[in-house]
């Protein structure tokens, strides 16, 4: 969610009970301000919050002018001394993905993960069991990566491509009609592009360059039949007023966007998990 | 070009032939053009494109003012009154004028004919006159219309200056002629080749198309409104057109008026957004429909609605919680359920996210004796149920029986008791009807541990899940809340006490203490140790046992009791296979501290922390529950309350496992019943057949019959 707006989209968020509380409120609105003038983002949105046993996260993206480029991650535990998060990368999340659980609280924090590995000594072959380490904060950022690449996601018209080439706001949108807000083809996962390339042509005959340049989330996996639905829950709130999707594959992120309105925005209030048994739930 | 070129010298011929000069003079004249005035024609000739502009005055010259046309023509040359010739002279430039509006191959042909009349003679001064004829007589049918358009020509042009210096004229008229040229030459060139025009046609074609592309507001289309505007101007002819080009576009639009068709329906848009503000209404109107001050004192007495919104505020402080208008919503619809059922007590429980639609959960108390009648309603359901499975049981004696037996049922616990302590109403949104959940019997509880589903929002759906649940997701929905509110609900330390007078009675029915009052003598706690210290909270709803209940049920008392009125043998046999005594299942008992909470591998199943550490003076202790994430309690010290909003699952770091199938029946094991003896031989039979002949004769003699049997009993 954008952090101008931050009490408007708190409010739509706030049907699945993850909220701030007015302490933390009044101090992102005041510290997420100085982290846009001190790194000079473009725009910061406030990302969410990953409980911890100890304490919480609070996260927060800068984007850039083009707002497909990759985004800068930043997490406070007081909400408001902010650090930057390095990127995340392939080698990290191999490396993070033995550790299962809560997450602590404490970016110092140490997971041990014991592993055997194969030692070599003269000829002889033999398993040692090496105990590895690793940081909570390279979790953090790989988690985070992981959340933003899977459900990080954008109702259609909400970018538009320029043709120089960076992704901008798009000024006119003026939000989605209510037949359109019901259906997962009208929003876009908030990333650069992966299955568009592999689309045919004729899937691609009838896209507008400009604004169906990401992946839709109709192709997500596990797919919604018409009666059952997939990894995500649609629902309309308030009436007709609001439109709230919930990803099942990361229970916790909330995207909610008032039809007609350009009010949307994602966050993610939850434990950092992947809900792995999403198959056997549905 | 050619044919033109002709025509023009023609022309000249015709022009000058009554002064008696060889044509080729005169067009060196001509160009050389000692007279501007003379130069026109030519021009208007050479030029189709052009033409009209020129010809102001020769045009006029017949029509109004002949005399001045005529000495301007013949000028310093011949000043001759108004002879034949002049009149064929100014009849072809509106031909040629004619032409140059006209599509570009129809003026190649036309001035291919002309020439044609023309050619023939040979004395131009004595033909002019037939070929002047003649040219008039091709164009005279249409003279009307080429005086229309070289009137309106001339009136374009008007201001332009006829008289110009002489070099420009020249200039111009020598561009013309190459632009003449180079037209014809185009219009020739492009008739040739055919893919031109086709690119050019569809483009065309396009172009046309976006411009008739009508708007979905006014029901115009551009192409129409232009052609509008054309006709509107050509019509009324205003002076500087360009200028008022704008007014004239806005005249049309507003000559323009449409009536709005009618469509034959109504457009009754029947929005769910209004359908949910009318029953929402309902709320809001509520206070205004109870008149009767009477009731309202007794209802203020009696209090049965909880303070939602005092404890929203603190669950804001904790930063959890639904917005604000949606918990005031909440509030007016529990209002509703207080006034609309006889209530005791009534607390909001919380919110249970489904697929398609959330479930809002109160939880209610009834009022002494007055929920028995729906109480017994269920149950009278359920005996049914058992009534058509003894019947099965009863039939047939001839062929054995199934032996097995279904493990037994184990009876769920009565209202107010146990895990049915409290009844629970659930709605999708605050304004819809409440929905009453049943009662929740043990073997739901069993088998809701042992699957993981996500709710869809609509009571009557079934669960498909292995091992099979018994009901559909209002059961499972109830199941999970008797779950959660046994797993998460806590209060702060000394808040309960158990009442003297009960406590004796059960301990020595049920062995735990079951219920509990508050303690008029609490005092508080500091928020600090509530912090600081799990064991301030206690677990004030009673443990669910594995079983399925929370007090213990012996099932094996019970079963030999029914089995009393069966058979006596099968009693026999189960008690052979059944252990006499199952170990009674005991779980923490009311109010234990949550610091004795089970651990879920490494992970403390409680996180307590401080709402605000700006000003811990005023800050609220806020309880997280790590097992069931969406569990939250807070206290103040003094108060203190319990809300869950989530999924409705239980955390475990591991991922969901389904439960192992059961095992396979053994067979029945091979013995002296199943196994057969070999069939007898025919030694046998005569050794058998000799014994009984041996046996007859002493039967007969009333001797030896006990070795008889002793040999019989051998054969066995």
């Amino acid at each position: 969610m954008d952090s101008e707006s931050l009490l408007l989209s708190l409010e739509l968020a706030s049907g699945s009970g993850q909220g701030l509380s007015p302490d933390r409120r009044a101090s992102l609105l005041t510290s997420l301000l100085l982290v846009k003038r001190d790194y000079r983002y473009s725009r910061v949105l406030f990302w969410g919050r990953i409980l911890g046993l100890v304490s919480d996260y609070y996260i927060a993206q800068g984007l850039s002018e083009d707002h497909l480029a990759p985004r800068k991650t930043l997490y406070s535990l007081n909400c408001m001394e902010w650090s930057l998060l390095p990127p995340a990368t392939e080698e990290m999340m191999v490396q993070t993905s033995v550790v299962k659980g809560r997450f602590m609280g404490d970016p110092s924090h140490e997971y041990e993960h014991t592993e055997l590995q194969k030692v070599n000594e003269g000829d002889k072959v033999f398993e040692e069991e090496v105990v590895v380490r690793i940081k909570e904060e390279t979790r953090l950022v790989s988690i985070i990566d992981q959340i933003d690449r899977a459900v990080a996601i954008l109702p259609r018209g909400a970018l538009f491509k320029t043709p120089f080439g960076p992704t901008h706001v798009n000024r006119t949108f003026e939000g989605l009609t209510l037949s359109e807000a019901k259906k997962l083809s009208s929003y876009f996962h908030f990333r650069e592009p992966v299955e568009l390339k592999n689309k045919t042509l004729l899937e691609k005959a009838d896209l507008d360059p400009s604004l169906d340049f990401m992946d839709s989330l109709e192709h997500d996996i596990p797919k919604g039949l018409t009666s059952s639905p997939g990894s995500w829950s649609i629902q309309m709130e308030r009436g007709n007023a609001l439109v709230v999707l919930r990803s099942l594959l990361w229970p916790g992120l909330t995207f909610y966007h008032a039809p007609y309105t350009k009010n949307c925005g994602y966050i993610y209030v939850g434990t950092g998990e992947k809900n792995i048994d999403l198959p056997f739930m549905l | 070009m050619e044919d033109s070129s002709s025509l023009k010298q023609e022309k000249e011929n015709l022009e000058r032939g009554e002064e008696g000069r060889p044509w080729y003079q005169m067009t060196a004249a001509s160009s050389q053009d000692p007279r501007p005035a003379l130069s026109e024609p030519p021009e208007s000739e050479q030029g189709p494109d052009t033409g009209p502009r020129p010809q102001s005055s020769p045009l006029r010259s017949p029509r109004s003012g002949g005399s001045t046309a005529v000495d301007d023509l013949t000028g310093p040359g011949a000043s001759s009154p108004p002879s034949p010739p002049q009149e064929p002279f100014s009849t072809p430039p509106p031909a040629l004028s004619r032409q140059a509006l006209a599509a570009p191959w129809q003026s190649v042909k036309t001035t291919g004919v002309i020439p044609e009349a023309v050619t023939p003679h040979t004395d131009p001064l004595k033909q002019s006159f037939d070929s002047g004829e003649s040219i008039q007589q091709i164009c005279q049918s249409k003279e009307d219309t080429f005086q229309q358009y070289q009137q309106t020509n001339g009136h374009l042009y008007e201001p332009r200056d006829v008289s110009c210096n002489d070099s420009k004229q020249k200039e111009l008229r020598f561009d013309i002629f190459q632009e003449g040229e180079s037209n014809s030459n185009y219009d020739l060139d492009e008739a040739e080749p055919e893919e031109a025009p086709s690119m050019l046609e569809i483009a065309v074609q396009s172009a046309k198309a976006y411009l008739l592309k009508t708007s979905s507001k006014s029901g115009l289309n551009l192409y129409d409104h232009l052609s509008n505007m054309l006709t509107k101007i050509l019509d009324e002819r205003p002076d500087n057109a360009v200028d008022i080009i704008e007014n004239i576009s806005q005249d049309v639009k507003m000559a323009h008026f449409s009536i709005k068709l009618d469509t034959l329906q109504n457009e009754n848009e029947m929005l769910p957004t209004y359908e949910i503000a009318e029953k929402q209404k309902a709320l809001f109107l509520q206070g205004n429909l109870e008149e009767a001050d009477q009731e309202l004192e007794d209802e203020i007495a009696e209090n049965s609605l909880p303070n939602v919104m005092e404890s929203a505020f603190y669950f804001e402080q904790a930063g959890v919680g639904l917005g604000t208008d949606e918990t005031y919503r909440i509030f007016l619809a529990l209002k509703q359920l207080t006034d609309t059922h006889p209530i005791q007590r009534c607390r909001f429980w919380g919110k249970v996210l489904g697929l398609e639609m959330n479930y809002i959960v109160a939880e209610v108390e009834f009022r002494e004796g007055e929920d028995e009648e729906e109480a017994e309603e269920e149950d009278m359901t359920e005996e049914r149920g058992n009534g058509e499975s003894e019947c099965e049981e009863g039939d047939e004696d001839d062929l054995p029986r199934s032996f097995y037996k279904a493990p037994q049922p184990v009876p769920k616990e009565e209202s107010r008791t146990g895990a049915n302590k409290y009844v629970y109403f659930v709605c999708n949104e605050p304004g819809r009807p409440w929905v009453k959940l049943p009662s929740v019997t043990p073997a739901q509880i069993v088998i809701a541990r042992k699957i993981k589903k996500f709710f869809t929002g609509r009571l009557d759906t079934p669960i498909t899940s292995y091992p099979p649940f018994p009901g559909n997701e209002s059961n499972y929905l109830r199941a999970q809340i008797a779950r959660i509110s046994a797993g998460t609900h806590v209060s702060p330390l000394g808040f309960y006490q158990f009442g003297e007078e009960e406590e004796e009675e059960e301990e020595e029915e049920e062995g735990g203490k079951d219920s509990f009052e508050e303690n008029p003598d609490f005092e508080g706690i500091q928020v600090v140790d509530l912090v600081e210290s799990l064991s301030n909270w206690v677990h004030h709803v009673q443990h669910i046992l594995p079983q399925g209940r929370c007090n213990w049920f012996n099932p094996i008392q019970k079963s030999e009791e029914e089995e009393e009125e069966d058979e006596e043998k099968e009693e026999e046999k189960e008690k052979g296979e059944e252990p006499d005594y199952i170990e009674q299942e005991v779980g923490p008992p009311l109010l234990t501290p949550i610091s004795e909470d089970l651990e879920i591998q490494n992970i403390p199943p409680w996180t307590a922390r401080l709402s605000s550490n700006l000003i811990p003076q005023y800050a609220i202790a806020v309880l997280r529950s790590n097992l069931w994430p969406g569990a939250y309690a807070f206290c103040n010290g003094k108060k203190f309350e319990n809300l869950y909003i989530g999924w409705g699952y239980k955390y475990s770091p591991d991922s969901y496992t389904p439960p192992v199938p059961p095992p396979v029946c053994q067979e029945f094991p091979s013995g002296p019943e199943i196994t057969e003896l070999a069939d007898p031989s025919v030694e046998e039979e005569q050794a058998f057949k000799a014994a009984q002949e041996a046996a007859v004769l002493p039967a007969k003699e009333n001797e030896d019959t006990d070795e008889d049997e002793e040999e019989e009993n051998d054969y066995d």
